[in-house]
């Protein structure tokens, strides 16, 4: 306990929790990723990815519990950095000021809350189902069957969220927010945990450069892709009008699907 | 009169200063934190000073006026630190280096003294590497040399272009070590402004906070001034802006004996005056004349001509010509002696005719540009940002400037003046540098002075004091003394004058420079002294200072500081006009070799070389005030007694 | 050339501030910055108007005395260089320039452009030393230093204090100051035994007096006239976080050996 009190005391321990928790949480965003580009595959693909994370309550929810965790300790930590490095210049400059520093490092709070306020919507939106939030239908409808198991049809409700412009235009804003915080960030981490050199600075922030533009155009490039109707554009069609039926018709769809692939 | 006695203990030199460290009577270290020591100063001599005093128990206080004691003026040091450690085995000891300085000294240092520097040179370097200074190494992880400021041999340490400051940094942290430790209360922004003398005796001093402008008395068992020397007196120099004489001036006033004042170091490699609105003269170190070459037109005609156009048996390497043993590595007062000459006979170069050029091309041609460049890189960018010109492509223009003051407080062997528990320390005591200091050594003997001669001193004096008993704060003397400070700040802000403090003091450094510069002579030092008695009499009339007194007030420091240069320039004209001879940095055209001279028959010195008359001068000179800045000072004179060098003409052919 | 100031002036921390415009006078280029303000005091003085309160020793880079913010910069428009380096050359004729004071809570303000950075002695009291005694050291040889090691240490070494770093960090952060002190004596053999206990009571300092965070914006690099580099701050973090690990040492208690 002593440990943890003295490394939450000090600006420095402060800032280990901050690289430590985004870390985590930047292994989380490759995984995340990776389970989410299988949206480009058949639609079995991704949704029995997703049946197999269901199935596994503990897992989820140890992971999710983990997640959380570093979300809030990197959030408090956060704020209380910021509040402090705030206070610490209270009048500030006329003639310009942050001389020699990126945009990216001076908005991280900014880009952070933007993230944040994303990652409450994206919960609602996916993992909590509101009906209300996505601007098309209620998602909870949307299932499809699996080796005989009616599960949900979470190919279908990206599919059909991302055909929806304002979600897209959000989800890419907030890509976008993440691509900065990441670009500095990720360089940033290894300042704070003291990995680096004058040999390693170079090659730590060319890492830094090349993960935040792959995690934005993996990210990006699913909304994209299907609100311009490259993927998926017939199964959302079909998958569309489960919202106007009161149970899914899951087989049948299903059916009608893979005959006209087959063909 | 005052009573000088220098005493340096009898015996053979070597053995003088063990001897005396052994005779000096000790404190017992549960008396030591009875004893509080009060010291002015945080350069290298003060730092290290209150720093080994706090190890050894004494209850020390330091002041400076500077906002942190790390950035004293010691910050400043260039080149290079010397100590006898003889680690290139090229023949060097500390009887070289002893000789070296003292023959440097153009024989008007006391040889005990110096003999002691040498000594307890190599204690100092073991001293800064224990503390981390990051001094040059070799590959090998052992410390690199290299030779500087005319030494034959390879004897000077130091720490990229920086040593004063790494030097400082270790002085400085051990003084952090002691202020953590709560051996040392450490003042900044704390001027002192007057020395308080009860029954005879240094017991305390008047402080000026400069921040609030609060009035502070403070009482010891010992006073240490060392509060660097008082170059600034000519304006413009190579010292920092702030440097002054204002603590040594105050205690001269109060009975201290001034000693060698005229002794003023000049440093040949400056960057020359650009214009009226010049503030201070930036130092292009001397290491450049390792691979500089000097030169001047021979002719008046083509000093206006570009550099390059001036065909190779067109130039005068004079240096070179004149010294061909040292050649362009002359000692500071040759080098310095011969541009002005040249420039005399107007063959100077630049706008202003007050500047020679040091030219690599030789070196470039020879090394490579790159090697140049790795050796002297950060002095060119330097060069370059202050005058936009390359000395890659084209020679640098020098020309001398005020760097250093020989001349300080009179001390005895023990530093401490003739006022009993005063001790003065570092750049601003007068002691070891005799006439001339020698590249390198102004450091040396601060640290020497502040970690290892007053500690061992001081005991001897504190050993006549009754710990604990020292006068306190509210005795009439430190009540006379708070009140004088109260009266002068008064009478400059009261004054209803027109001109601003800075405008006396380019004055003053131009009078200076003209009459008490390089060459002296007694008609224009006679000038000299009336021009600057007429001058202190202008500004007590006509400055202006602006501001309260209660307050950060940069006028007022200034003003105050101003007016004790006046009457310091006054006494150091006094003191050449008195020198009647040659020796060193001083000067005077009456006392010069000629064509005719046997020494100089026999090759020994240049025609114009200084010519020392050590039947009449050998000796120090104390003055001693005399009560009224008005009034004519009072000469005492300490005769320098040679027992093991014989007092030889200086030659450097 | 003539310029024209826009500089910020205040009484004392007491009393609020703001901006007063002066013309110069005529200026010749070769002046330095300061020599200008000098000018330009003068002219003030001889008016009758209190002169602009600024602070300056050296005058040639080395002290860390002066500090100005000239046009949102910290020592002026050029690298590596500090305030009293920068010449007049380096502006245009008729240009406003913008001066203020370096401003953070740790550096309170004394008077118009002049602060007060006895933050940073205070830092450096706390554990900026190695602990050894006069008089008490081997010889200087004894402990070889590594060429790299002692080159890198006065690539720390140099920092003149100037806190330019502080004044430009848009969080008033001392890192990269107290990064370079301690990689300094953290770096030299001599400095070994106290290194991590040195590292966590500076930084504790540090944060005791007021200054902000690193967020890595690289501001303090950018400014600093002796170009300390940022990997030094890697350094300290580090150090700090083997520091933590270990924990504080056991108090011994006090006993008598005879
Ligand atoms: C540009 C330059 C380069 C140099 N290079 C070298 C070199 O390479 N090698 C070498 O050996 N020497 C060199 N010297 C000379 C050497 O640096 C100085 O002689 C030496 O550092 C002086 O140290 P000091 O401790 O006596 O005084 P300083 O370092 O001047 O310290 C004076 C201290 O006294 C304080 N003080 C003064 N007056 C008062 C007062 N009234 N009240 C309170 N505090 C006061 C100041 O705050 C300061 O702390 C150089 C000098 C210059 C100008
Ligand atoms: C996917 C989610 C996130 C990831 C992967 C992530 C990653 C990172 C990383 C790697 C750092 C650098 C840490 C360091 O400098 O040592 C960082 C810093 C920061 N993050 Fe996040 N972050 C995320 C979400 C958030 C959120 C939701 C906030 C909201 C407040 C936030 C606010 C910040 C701030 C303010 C910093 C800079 C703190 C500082 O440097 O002192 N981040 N982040
Ligand atoms: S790190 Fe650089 S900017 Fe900061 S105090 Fe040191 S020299 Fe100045
Ligand atoms: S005045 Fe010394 S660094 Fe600028």
């Amino acid at each position: 306990m002593n440990l943890i009190n003295r490394v939450w005391q000090s600006s420095l321990g402060k800032k280990y929790i901050m690289a430590l928790t985004g870390c985590a949480l930047f292994f989380f965003l490759i995984g995340h990723l990776l389970g989410n580009l299988q949206v480009f595959g058949q639609p079995e693909l991704i949704n029995t990815y997703a049946h197999f994370l269901k199935s596994k309550p503990g897992l989820l929810w140890g992971a999710r519990l983990g997640l959380l965790a570093c979300v809030g300790l990197h959030i408090l930590a956060a704020v209380q950095l910021t509040a402090m490095n705030k206070e610490a210049r209270p009048q500030g400059y006329a003639g310009g000021s942050a001389y020699g520093a990126s945009k990216a490092s001076q908005y991280m709070i900014v880009s952070g809350l933007v993230i944040l306020a994303f990652v409450v919507y994206h919960l609602a939106h996916f993992t909590a189902l509101l009906p209300g939030v996505n601007g098309t239908g209620d998602f909870r409808k949307l299932t499809t069957v699996l080796h005989g198991q009616t599960v949900p049809d979470v190919y279908a409700m990206m599919i059909l969220g991302f055909q929806v412009w304002w979600v897209v235009a959000f989800y890419l804003i907030a890509q976008w927010m993440l691509f900065n915080h990441l670009g500095h960030g990720l360089a940033s981490m290894f300042q704070s945990l003291g990995l680096r050199n004058h040999v390693w600075w170079p090659r730590v922030q060319g890492f830094a450069k090349l993960a935040s533009i792959g995690i934005f155009i993996g990210y990006a490039i699913i909304p994209v892709a299907i609100f311009l109707r490259i993927v998926g554009a017939d199964y959302a069609e079909k998958a569309k009008h489960q919202f106007s039926q009161s149970s899914p018709p899951a087989a049948t769809l299903i059916a009608e699907v893979n005959g006209k692939e087959a063909k | 009169m005052a009573t000088l006695n220098s005493n340096i203990p009898a015996g053979p030199l070597a053995s003088k200063w063990e001897k005396h460290k052994f005779s000096t009577k000790l404190i017992n270290p549960a008396n030591k934190r009875k004893y509080k020591i009060i010291v002015v100063g945080a350069g290298l001599a003060g730092a290290s000073a209150s720093a080994t005093l706090a190890e050894l128990g004494y209850e020390v206080h330091n002041f400076v006026f500077h906002d942190s004691p790390r950035r004293a003026h010691s910050v400043a040091a260039q080149g290079g630190i010397n100590a006898a450690k003889n680690y290139q085995n090229d023949g060097d000891s500390v009887h070289r280096l002893f000789y070296d300085t003292i023959k440097g000294g153009d024989f008007r240092a006391r040889e005990a003294n110096v003999h002691r520097l040498a000594e307890v040179s190599v204690n100092i370097i073991d001293q800064c590497a224990a503390q981390g200074v990051p001094f040059a190494r070799e590959y090998g992880g052992l410390l690199d040399n290299r030779s500087f400021g005319g030494a034959q041999v390879s004897r000077t340490f130091y720490a990229r272009g920086q040593t004063g400051q790494q030097l400082l940094l270790g002085a400085y942290s051990a003084l952090n070590k002691m202020i953590g430790a709560g051996g040392v209360k450490s003042y900044t922004h704390a001027e002192m402004l007057d020395l308080v003398v009860v029954d005879g005796h240094a017991k305390g001093i008047i402080v000026r906070n400069l921040q609030t402008g609060e009035i502070t008395r403070h009482s010891g068992d010992a006073v240490v001034l060392a509060t660097g020397g008082y170059g600034n007196v000519y304006n413009l120099s190579t010292y920092a802006r702030g440097s002054n004489v204002t603590a040594s001036w105050r205690a001269y006033k109060r009975g201290a004996c001034f000693g060698n004042p005229c002794y003023t170091q000049i440093h040949p490699t400056c960057i020359p005056v650009s214009g009226d609105y010049q503030s201070k003269l930036t130092l292009m170190s001397e290491s450049l004349r390792n691979d500089g070459r000097v030169w001047v037109p021979k002719r008046k005609e083509d000093c206006k001509k570009r550099p390059q156009d001036i065909a190779e048996e067109d130039r005068d390497y004079y240096l070179e010509r004149m010294y061909s043993a040292f050649g362009n590595l002359a000692p500071r007062d040759i080098a310095s002696r011969a541009a002005k000459t040249v420039c005399d006979e107007g063959r100077g170069i630049g706008e202003t005719g007050l500047g020679v050029y040091l030219d690599f091309s030789a070196a470039i041609n020879r090394l490579g540009e790159a090697k140049v460049r790795e050796r002297y890189g950060n002095l060119f960018a330097m060069y370059h940002e202050i005058t936009n010109e390359s000395a890659y492509q084209t020679p640098m223009r020098i020309y001398p400037a005020v760097h250093y003051t020989m001349g300080g407080l009179w001390v005895d062997y023990n530093l401490m003046s003739n006022v009993p528990g005063l001790f003065v320390l570092g750049e601003a005591n007068f002691s070891d540098h005799g006439a001339n200091r020698l590249g390198a050594s102004a450091l040396m003997q601060g640290l020497s002075d502040g970690y290892f001669v007053l500690p061992a001193t001081i005991s001897g004096y504190l050993a006549t004091q009754n710990p604990g008993k020292r006068p306190a704060a509210d005795a009439a003397a430190f009540k006379e003394a708070e009140e004088n400070v109260q009266t002068l700040t008064k009478r400059l802000l009261g004054n209803k004058g027109k001109r601003t403090p800075d405008s006396f003091h380019k004055e003053l450094g131009k009078l200076m420079w003209e009459y008490c510069g390089m060459a002296r002579n007694k008609a224009g030092l006679e000038k000299g002294i009336k021009a600057i008695g007429e001058l202190r009499e202008e500004f007590w009339k006509n400055v202006s200072v602006l501001g309260e007194a209660g307050e950060w007030n940069q006028s007022l420091e200034r003003a105050g500081r101003i007016a004790d240069f006046i009457e310091l320039g006054e006494l150091m004209c006094r003191d050449a006009l008195m020198r009647e001879e040659s020796c060193g940095g001083h000067f005077r055209e009456e006392y010069q070799y000629t064509p005719d001279d046997p020494e100089t028959k026999q090759g020994l010195v240049n025609p114009g070389d200084v010519k020392r008359r050590d039947d009449q001068f050998a000796f120090v000179s104390a003055w001693e005030y005399a009560g009224a800045p008005d009034k004519a000072p009072i000469l005492n004179k300490e005769p320098l007694v040679y027992e093991e060098v014989h007092m030889s003409t200086r030659s450097y052919k | 050339m003539k310029v024209t100031l826009k500089v910020w002036r205040q009484k004392n921390a007491n009393t609020p501030g703001g901006f007063k415009t002066y013309s110069s006078p005529d200026l010749n280029e070769n002046m330095s910055f300061l020599e200008m303000l000098d000018v330009v005091n003068e002219e003030l003085a001889n008016k009758g108007e209190e002169p602009i309160a600024f602070d300056h020793d050296c005058r040639e880079g080395i002290c860390g005395t002066c500090s100005l913010v000239i046009d949102g910069k910290p020592h002026g428009p050029h690298q590596g260089v500090a305030t009293c380096q920068t010449y007049m050359r380096s502006f245009k004729n008729g240009d406003e320039i913008v001066i203020e004071p370096f401003r953070a809570k740790a550096f309170p303000l004394i008077k118009d452009l002049v602060v007060d950075r006895a933050a940073f002695d205070r830092i450096q009291h706390a554990g900026g030393f190695i602990s050894v005694r006069t008089g008490a050291a081997p010889d200087a040889n004894s402990i070889p230093v590594p060429k790299e090691n002692a080159d890198l240490a006065m690539d720390a070494a140099q920092c003149i204090g100037c806190g330019a770093c502080v004044a430009a960090c848009k969080n008033a952060s001392a890192m990269l100051f107290v990064a370079a002190k301690v990689s300094h004596l953290g770096l030299m053999p001599q400095g070994q035994p106290e290194r991590y206990k040195r590292v966590k009571a500076m930084v504790d300092q540090m944060d005791a007096e007021g200054f902000g965070g690193c967020t890595v914006t690289g501001s303090c690099e950018a400014v600093c006239p002796k170009e300390i580099s940022l990997d030094f701050i890697a350094r300290m973090n580090r150090d700090y976080g083997v520091a933590l690990l270990k924990g504080e040492p056991k108090a011994m208690e006090g006993g008598g050996v005879g």
